[in-house]
């Protein structure tokens, strides 16, 4: 498995000022096309999360036709879209406060 | 046929196709490339040869091809600005990533003994590592979203598919992409 996103390696301390200054988020939209094992398997490889979150996550998307799967600066935010793209989700991105 | 399984000591993914899968992958992935090079992956041109010369951005517009449309998704829906920004610096990266996760794919078949013009009766083992496993994932989604994307495959329609009669071509192609599923089913099992 590839290794987690730098995201998640961020200190604590800068979700303060990620949510103060720019919420915006990833969200990834359902498709016919994805298995969900492999959302699954996307979301834990990439983001590293948890096999349980990735899961919800993935039943989010499933189940709703969307779920948002990572928050953060506008940056990082466009830096997961892109590694979403990569892996073939559709994935897009917006302000965390329009969703 | 079968799927990807888990090599136990070395932890590899590994698969056994008949000369015919392999060529049939092959010869998606080929197609793939084809489709990533086809439609321009630069900025339109203007008026300007110089311009156009020193131009070394991406496009700013959605590709006009549904499949490439669905291979390159708009980022902000609802702020055209930076979805164009976005695209142009990022539609380029993403194309050449495509196309070299599909050549990766014939790259290992072919290093596997799949010849150009492989003969009946042989078969083709391939053991990927943990990177080139995700490689062949994501080729494998994006074969498969062009595919769906040109039947017009939507949520559970499973029946009309299944119901369509053997000659009819649609019913062959939603045959592949059924196969393409499974191994990606069995990959994703054999890596997790």
């Amino acid at each position: 498995m590839s290794a987690p996103s730098p995201v998640e390696l961020d200190e604590p301390v800068t979700d303060d000022l990620t949510v103060l200054a720019t919420p915006w988020v990833t969200i990834v939209w359902n498709d016919p096309v994805n298995l969900m094992s492999y959302v699954t398997f996307v979301f834990t490889s990439y983001f590293g999360y948890s096999k349980k979150k990735a899961e919800k996550l993935m039943l989010e998307v499933h189940n709703d036709g969307r779920s948002v799967v990572s928050t953060g600066s506008r940056e990082e935010m466009e830096r997961d879209v892109q590694a979403m793209h990569e892996y073939g989700l559709w994935a897009t991105m917006q302000k965390a406060d329009a969703s | 046929m079968n799927g990807f399984a888990r090599h136990k000591k070395s932890g590899a993914c590994v698969a056994t196709f008949t000369a015919f899968e392999a060529d049939l992958l092959r010869s998606l992935a080929a197609q793939l490339i084809e489709l990533l090079r086809n439609e321009s992956a630069v900025a339109e041109p203007t008026d300007d040869p110089l311009e156009d010369l020193l131009d070394f951005s991406g496009p700013t517009l959605a590709p006009e091809d549904p499949v490439l449309q669905r291979l390159f998704p708009t980022a902000y829906p609802e702020d055209d600005e930076a979805a164009a920004e976005f695209r142009r610096y990022t539609e380029g990266a993403l194309r050449n990533g495509k196309a070299s996760g599909a050549a990766a794919v014939i790259d290992t078949l072919e290093d596997a003994g799949l010849s150009p013009q492989p003969e009946d009766g042989i078969f083709i083992d391939v053991e990927l590592d943990p990177a080139l496993a995700v490689t062949w994932m994501r080729s494998f989604t994006d074969m498969r979203l062009a595919i769906a994307t040109r039947l017009g495959i939507e949520e559970g329609d499973e029946q009309y598919w299944y119901e369509l009669p053997d000659e009819d071509p649609r019913s062959q192609v939603h045959d592949i992409y059924e196969w393409v599923g499974y191994l990606q089913e069995t990959l994703v099992q054999a890596a997790s």
